[in-house]
């Protein structure tokens, strides 16, 4: 599995770690973790809408924390439940910036579900760092 | 593993993290506790507080509440307070869910009374008071209108009729922190929040049913001046925030904070979670006002909820809610700062005391204590797991020792993921209902985390409180019925 949810972080909330080749498919992965801490069935998500995401930062580490929280945001503000669809990532100057479209549909409690609120995207141990094989991240999300 | 050979016992219910334990402390560190409960603590908790007593401007001790667990930067029951002059103001020792918080209403029903209609009470109040994701609230407002909700806080909700004005006089700050300005919140922050008002939310919170036998009552004087008056009676506790919006402006912040902490004030980052800045820069100030706004949000979000558990009495009992004497006894949060005046080696100095998963507990003939509470001192409300119940204690003259703050709940023992593995959310929920506590729930996964095995015991941490003098026991209620988010 391209993730894993890790008990021994943080007892009252959700930590897990991302492996994968290639930068984009960390981020795409670790939306999906993140997302599945709401909803047990992902896979039943269909991509009915899309919301286009344009983002910048300084470090590659704060994009990747930036991008999770988009998706906490467009939870609470129109109900969405999203995965990631397609996502360019680019590096100019000084500035990693990362254009993606996310797509999904309304929260169904029922179909998809519900299991737990996340409240916020925290930075407590967080990183994302190259390894030999590839990236890898930590996130623990508070619930 | 226990901690408590790196801590220095000051007496049965003090335990000191000496100023030596790690470098740039400039308090020592206290937690108030048990030794049983010293003795099940988690080693975080202790380099948690010894952080917090290496944020600039930290006076006196960096307080750790008998509750403690790990937390994001401050423990969970971090209380510390901060010079207003030279002193910081960190989102990590507020929280993600500012004001998350407790309000208690009384009903004069005995269980007795209410036991024929419990579970019409509960499925309506399931239907009544959205939980969950996505569940909308019933006040459909405008954002610009929202404004005026996270500037006026409670107090919006009585002018429009959701509330009896009593419950604002018996609201921590009168349900309104004055000087929230919502320019200084971001439109995410608004657009996360502005549909949520009188929802619960999920994780830890739920609304109960709770009734007050007589043997649990602690103190027959104190009980009846806050309203518990008669042998079993029905009383109605819930435990919420302030919803996606304070929990945007916690992230806002934390990232604002964090850019400017190091380039622009050259503070020492020793945890990212514990991002502060100066209380009187531009940035610290935008905070403390966007905090504000989330305060005034959740204490919003509570009155519109109470609004709503007295339109479901009155409905299912055919009674007003006044007729069935649905009185606020106190909303109390317990993630938030606030400046306050209290003494330090025999001085009066102005604070701004953050208190992040602890309670205020001003004693009596206090400022800031409604008429009714002069005598009496402040009513705490800290809810247990929903299994095990939940205390309504009050604020003694001896929390001056923690600038009147005590515990405010039970603490998790076990992760979310292992309580999932124990226990099956249905077969909880029926076991439940035969030990006589009707549950109603958006999750069955979300119901297994929240299982009572997964939480300290609260009658060891409200016992600690009384014997630290932090606050002192009243009533304990026990659950009859419980709506989980």
């Amino acid at each position: 599995m391209p993730y894993e949810y890790l008990d021994d972080i943080a007892t009252a909330d959700v930590a897990f770690k991302v492996w994968a080749d290639s930068l984009e498919d960390l981020f795409q992965q670790a939306a999906e973790a993140m997302m599945k801490v709401i909803v047990e069935r992902m896979d039943r998500v269909d991509a009915k809408e899309e919301r286009e995401i344009v983002l910048e930062d300084d470090s590659q580490e704060m994009l990747l924390f930036q991008f999770l929280q988009e998706f906490i945001y467009y939870k609470d503000a129109e109900n969405l439940i999203l995965k990631l669809s397609s996502i360019h990532l680019e590096h100019k100057g000084d500035v990693y910036g990362l254009k993606g479209i996310l797509a999904g549909e309304v929260l169904d409690p029922q179909r998809h579900r519900f299991q737990v609120d996340i409240k916020a995207v925290t930075i407590h141990q967080f990183y994302l760092r190259q390894t030999d094989h590839g990236w890898e991240c930590l996130v623990v999300v508070d619930v | 593993m226990s901690i408590s050979k790196q801590l220095k016992r000051i007496s049965e219910t003090v335990w000191e993290i000496p100023q030596d334990f790690s470098p740039g402390m400039r308090v020592p560190g206290r937690i108030l506790a048990t030794e049983r409960i010293i003795q099940g603590m988690e080693d975080a908790v202790v380099k948690q507080v010894s952080n917090v007593a290496k944020l600039p401007g930290i006076v006196d001790y960096a307080y750790c509440m008998p509750d403690g667990h790990w937390g994001y930067g401050f423990p969970i029951g971090g209380v510390a307070a901060m010079d207003t002059g030279d002193g910081v103001i960190s989102p990590g020792g507020i929280g993600f869910d500012i004001n998350c918080g407790m309000r208690l209403v009384v009903t004069n029903l005995t269980w007795d009374e209410t036991k024929p209609s419990l579970k019409m009470l509960v499925d309506q109040l399931f239907k009544k008071v959205p939980s969950g994701v996505g569940g909308e609230g019933f006040v459909k407002i405008s954002k610009n209108e929202f404004r005026k909700v996270v500037e006026r806080g409670a107090r919006w909700c009585v002018d429009q009729g959701y509330g009896w004005q009593e419950d604002l006089e018996r609201t921590e700050e009168c349900g309104c922190m004055r000087g929230a300005k919502s320019a200084d919140v971001s439109e995410k922050a608004l657009n996360r929040g502005f549909k949520q008002i009188g929802t619960l939310g999920s994780g830890n919170h739920y609304l109960e049913i709770q009734v007050a036998k007589p043997e649990n009552i602690y103190d027959q004087e104190l009980a009846r001046a806050f309203g518990i008056t008669v042998p079993n009676q029905v009383v109605v506790m819930f435990h919420c925030g302030s919803r996606g919006f304070g929990h945007q402006v916690a992230t806002d912040y934390l990232q604002t904070l964090l850019k400017v902490m190091k380039s622009k004030y050259h503070l020492p980052i020793h945890d990212r979670e514990l991002s502060c800045a100066p209380f009187q820069s531009p940035e610290g100030k935008a905070y403390f006002s966007a905090m504000k706004c989330a305060v005034n949000m959740a204490f919003a979000n509570r009155q519109v909820i109470l609004h709503r558990i007295r339109e479901v009495f009155a409905e299912v009992f055919g009674r007003s809610a006044q007729d069935l004497g649905m009185h606020q006894v106190y909303d109390v949060a317990h993630n938030i700062a606030k400046i306050e005046r209290h003494q330090v080696d025999g001085q009066e100095r102005e604070l701004l005391v953050h208190r992040k998963g602890a309670t205020r507990a001003f004693g009596p003939g206090m400022a800031g204590l409604p008429e009714k509470y002069q005598k009496t001192g402040q009513p705490v409300i800290i809810g247990g797991s929903m299994e095990t119940g939940s205390y309504l204690l009050a604020g003694v003259n001896s929390g001056s020792k923690t600038f009147y703050s005590t515990a405010h709940g039970s603490g998790r023992v076990m992760s979310r993921s292992k309580a999932r593995k124990i226990f099956n959310g249905k077969t909880l929920l029926k076991e439940l209902r035969d030990r006589g506590i009707y549950i109603n729930t958006a999750s069955y996964s979300g119901l297994a985390e929240e299982a009572g095995a997964a939480y300290k015991n609260i009658d060891d941490v409200t016992e600690a409180t009384e014997l630290a003098g932090l606050s002192k026991r009243v009533a304990r209620f026990v659950p009859v019925g419980n709506i989980k988010g």
